[in-house]
């Protein structure tokens, strides 16, 4: 049954395209298109859900659609399950947003086709039950959300960060393609059913586990795999840089764990040590590149990649494990990971809302020339403060709790067998506990710059809050962010069969225990309460102040601002973004980053102002893509005189081209 | 009934926290004073300041929002909660098992996450100053904190509190090296989150390097009061802290009568008096940091804390 939902919302979400195209032009257009993504994502949502709550899985479909002989097959077994209700509750959020947001969209037919369209890929993609579809169902998935990021294609960084974004999502299927055609082995299994039969030999699958790695880890922006994603993320209308950042990232996630987890037989530990290594330092690289930025959307789609890397720490850890046969600490990562998904999903989501309601109301992406819209846009407000507070993993928001699951997973590291996981896991630690100082660091920026202090620019002073479905839609989200923070117990059991069916094994029945805390692995061990936090906090809290209202004073003033006696009237003097990380910056950007500052210091006597300039260039294009680059474009300079050849020299070229294959055919035999 | 008795165990030593706090304040500015031969404040000064500004008109700022007459609250909440949470007097009461180290630290972050912001909330370059500083010693400070809770978690197989401090009471802990070494650097975590001397000096206004004082600098009234009483509390939650994961002796564990208590109390209460006393001294010995030197203190926390973690392995044996 949930297949055949989910077949149905795929085909309905095509069919929502196809109508895009037709009536695009319209002014209702908009509302149409998002109100059908509305009620498909619901529905595929509720069939999700309910297949996963009631264990309704597993059941197949063959498709008459496809290769002629194989066909297509689809299944949804609990892993597929659960990342449906993911990328449907994006779409779904998304599709609320985007009645409001949609409205204002400049050239509509650029957006509108291909967001169902986008969102069918990613579904088919969860259903599909052997490579070709798969391969096909991911390709369609990239190729829709790149037309989406040249949805403004007037600007010039648009275009390229377009570019880049094909090219590597290119790479990184032929990397899967790779991965598939060696799992499927010479007999062409291409079924996923035959893959996980097949038994590979050790090389076999530690190829296939490192093509996975730069194929879904590409998408899902690993360091050094990311460039692509701070620059297509932002490019597009944001709400589909929610879906891209929220849901799209998630979706490669669950490529990752499709082949590492379930296809290939049995990981091994050197593989679980790649993954926790990369997985730590694409938390903390992520996260510092996030701090040195000041576009708003790049800000965030940094930040994802620092929540990608924490998945993967989590996954890392499953899989070292799982390969020990420590089944109940690799249930306890899993499901930590898995978490972390469906929390990032509701947390990103939200902030990219939240960013695309200020880009609207002020037409400013860049932070420092904002300021002070808490006054102008409190609702917005609201939500982006709680989106932030749950991202920087404070309790007792939702970010916390899975955070604190993957530090109580590190915990049970020292158990390992394994010398190399032994001494890698608290380092990991440690890198994670950085990882989330920087969070909080670079949201109290974010937040404090766009939101707090004065209005830096006419266009931040005249902005105003968004309309009320954009607005219904960011309540929706905090508030999930909250739920599942304060009682995140039932989570978990939902998650129970996914971890089962990965590593064998789940974490303890959270429901049955008392005042809905969570035990991660024994209530002797360590435990966690989110909702007697939460009340103890909201008791004190209120009764203090209202103690001091009743009891003391609440006589209040207003007046001009203090500042130790020497308060600057002028806006720019406030503390900007980069002077906030500016300390930050000098302790440890300066080892890790390509930082050039230049100050120009006019003269004494003369009128022209100083000039301070900043900039910060990404280290991953020097070190990791660099000398790739130039090799191509020197062989390119030297291979060009082959186009200014003589016919002569042509024919002689293929002749030589000719006997040289010739020899190589006879040396073959 | 017996709930009632845990009940009134654990509001008990929700008001002990909360009532012993402005105390130690007290006794670490006597006897910072009397080091430095001033006379220095009565012992109960916190008290009476406190009680003042609380019935003192608050003065705020035209554009101060309502995040900004929030936080005060918010901060206090989270630190008396997080400081409630520690065992004092006696391990196991009713709520300890609702959070632990790791979400008792994480708390903290919630309320310093607050106050930051509102350091930054009416823009002014003071309040800035303050809140940028403030997380650069959170993102120096966390991951030295969290290699401590490591540490002390793989001696005791645990992370929740009660659990720890009954483990280092009764488990044949001895003496290790790792446990001294991430003493060492819990307490220049300590000093650095109680924004202290060397890393910030709590008793100067107007002075350039200063961090907790600059982000609070716009605070007035009961607002004021607030965050000045937060500040106290936290100073007790840090000695608390120290106290159950590294001296827990003398605590109630098995036995829940109010004369093992009483016996538990007295314990606590001296133990942390004698951190009152200690700080100080060990303040006045040292002079106040360049901000760009605290990655040198701090990383030296964290180096510390590394090396605890890897001792501890090799000591364990593969």
């Amino acid at each position: 049954m949930p297949l055949r939902i989910g077949l149905a919302c795929v085909v309905a979400y095509l069919v929502a395209a196809v109508l895009a195209v037709v009536i695009g032009r319209w002014r209702a257009a908009p509302a149409v298109v998002y109100g059908a993504i509305v009620a498909i994502s619901a529905a595929g949502l509720g069939s999700a859900f309910f297949a996963l709550v009631s264990d309704d899985l597993n059941t197949r479909l063959a498709l008459p659609l496809g290769l002629p002989l194989t066909g297509g097959a689809l299944r949804i077994d609990a892993l597929s399950a659960f990342f449906l209700l993911v990328v449907n509750l994006g779409g779904l959020a998304a599709g609320v947003y985007g009645i409001g947001y949609g409205r204002h969209e400049r050239s509509p037919l650029r957006v509108l086709p291909y967001i169902p369209a986008y969102l069918a890929g990613m579904n088919f993609v969860l259903m599909a039950d052997d490579a070709f579809t798969f391969l096909v169902a991911w390709e369609f998935m990239s190729l829709a959300s790149w037309i989406l990021v040249l949805a403004d294609h007037r600007r010039e960084e648009n275009a390229r960060a377009a570019y880049i974004y094909i090219v590597m999502a290119s790479a990184g299927t032929l990397c899967l393609l790779l991965a598939f055609g060696l799992l499927a082995g010479p007999h062409g299994g291409y079924a996923f059913t035959a893959m996980r039969e097949a038994a590979q030999p050790p090389l076999i699958a530690g190829l296939v586990f490192l093509l996975a790695l730069v194929g879904a880890g590409s998408k899902a922006g690993l360091v050094p795999l990311h460039i692509w994603l701070p620059l297509a993320h932002p490019a597009a209308p944001s709400h589909v840089s929610a879906l891209m950042s929220g849901v799209m990232t998630k979706v490669a996630i669950y490529g990752f764990i499709r082949i590492v987890f379930d296809l290939v037989n049995e990981p091994a530990s050197w593989m679980s040590l790649i993954v926790i290594a990369f997985g730590g330092v694409t938390a903390v690289l992520g996260v510092l590149y996030a701090l040195l930025q000041q576009d708003i959307k790049r800000l965030l789609a940094y930040s994802t990649v620092e929540n990608v890397g924490i998945i993967f720490v989590g996954l890392g850890l499953a899989m070292a494990f799982r390969a020990h046969d420590m089944a109940v600490p690799a249930a306890l990562a899993m499901t930590a990971a898995l978490l972390h998904v469906l929390n990032h999903s509701f947390f990103k989501s939200l902030l990219f809302f939240g960013a695309g309601a200020v880009v609207h109301a002020s037409g400013e992406r860049d932070m420092e020339r904002l300021g002070g819209l808490i006054r102008r846009m409190p609702h917005t407000a609201i939500v982006f403060l709680i989106g932030c507070a749950a991202i920087s993993a404070l309790p007792p928001l939702n970010g916390f709790v899975s955070e604190w699951m993957t530090f109580q997973a590190i915990l049970v590291g020292p158990q390992l067998p394994h010398w190399g996981l032994k001494l890698i896991v608290p380092t990991v630690g440690a890198l994670l506990a950085l990882a989330a100082a920087f969070a909080a660091a670079c949201f109290v920026k974010l937040f404090g710059t766009v939101f707090l202090g004065r209005a830096r620019t006419a266009a931040a002073r005249n902005a105003h809050d968004v309309d009320r479905f954009s607005l219904a839609a960011m309540y929706a989200l905090a508030a999930l962010c909250f739920l599942s923070g304060v009682v995140p117990g039932p989570l978990i059991d939902m998650l129970a069969p996914v971890a089962h069916a990965l590593v064998r094994a789940r974490m303890p029945e959270q429901s049955g225990i008392a005042w809905l805390s969570i035990v991660p692995i024994a209530a002797s061990r360590s435990s966690y309460n989110g909702l007697i936090i939460l009340s103890f906090l909201i008791c004190s809290g209120v009764l203090t102040a209202t103690v001091i209202h009743r009891f003391a004073t609440r006589a209040t003033r207003r007046s001009a601002i203090w500042d130790c006696g020497y308060p600057d009237p002028s806006l720019v003097t406030q503390y900007s973004g980069s002077s906030f990380v500016m300390p930050i910056r000098r302790v440890f950007g300066a080892a890790l980053f390509d930082i050039r500052e230049t100050v120009e210091m006019p003269p004494p006597g003369s009128a022209k102002p100083a000039r301070f300039s900043l900039k910060v260039f990404d280290p991953a294009w020097r070190f990791a893509y660099g000398p790739g680059t130039r090799a191509i474009w020197t062989a390119a300079g030297k291979l060009n005189r082959l186009q200014f050849l003589t016919i002569r020299r042509y024919l002689m070229l293929v002749f030589a081209a000719l006997i040289v294959l010739l020899i190589v055919v006879a040396a073959w035999r | 009934m017996a709930m009632i008795y845990d009940l009134v165990a654990q509001g008990l030593q929700m008001i002990l926290v909360l009532a012993v706090a402005p105390f130690i304040l007290g006794v670490t500015r006597k006897v910072k004073a009397r080091l430095l031969r001033r006379i220095g404040p009565p012992l109960l000064q916190p008290y009476r300041d406190i009680w003042k500004l609380m019935h003192k008109e608050a003065v705020m700022a035209h554009d101060a929002s309502w995040l900004y007459r929030g936080t005060p609250y918010l901060l206090f909440a989270t630190t008396w909660v997080a400081a409630a949470l520690i065992p004092t007097y006696s391990t196991g009461l009713l709520f300890s098992w609702s959070a632990d180290l790791i979400a008792i630290v994480a708390l903290l972050a919630t309320g310093r996450f607050a106050l930051a912001l509102a350091g930054m909330d009416v823009g002014t370059a003071f309040g800035g100053i303050g809140s940028s500083r403030e997380m650069l010693i959170a993102s120096l400070a966390e991951p030295a904190m969290l290699l401590v809770v490591f540490t002390v978690s793989l001696v005791a197989g645990t992370t929740q509190l009660s659990a720890i401090a009954e483990h280092m009471i009764h488990g044949s802990v001895g003496l290790r090296v790792s446990l001294g070494l991430v003493l060492f650097s819990f307490i220049f975590v300590a000093i650095a989150e109680n924004a202290r001397i060397p890393i910030d000096n709590p008793a100067t206004h107007l002075e350039l390097t200063m961090v907790h004082e600059a982000m609070v600098l716009e605070y007035s009234g009961r607002h004021l009061a607030m965050i000045e009483a937060a500040a106290a509390l936290k100073l007790t939650l840090y000695f608390s802290l120290l106290v159950c994961l590294f001296l827990p002796f003398g605590m109630a564990t098995g036995d829940k009568s109010p004369l093992a208590f009483a016996i538990g109390l007295a314990f606590y209460l001296s133990k942390i008096m004698l951190l009152a006393v200690l700080l100080p001294i060990a303040e006045t010995a040292v002079a106040k940091m360049r901000v760009f030197r605290y990655p040198v203190f701090l990383g030296g926390a964290f180096a510390t804390a590394a090396l605890a973690v890897f001792l501890l392995f090799v000591s364990q044996g593969f």
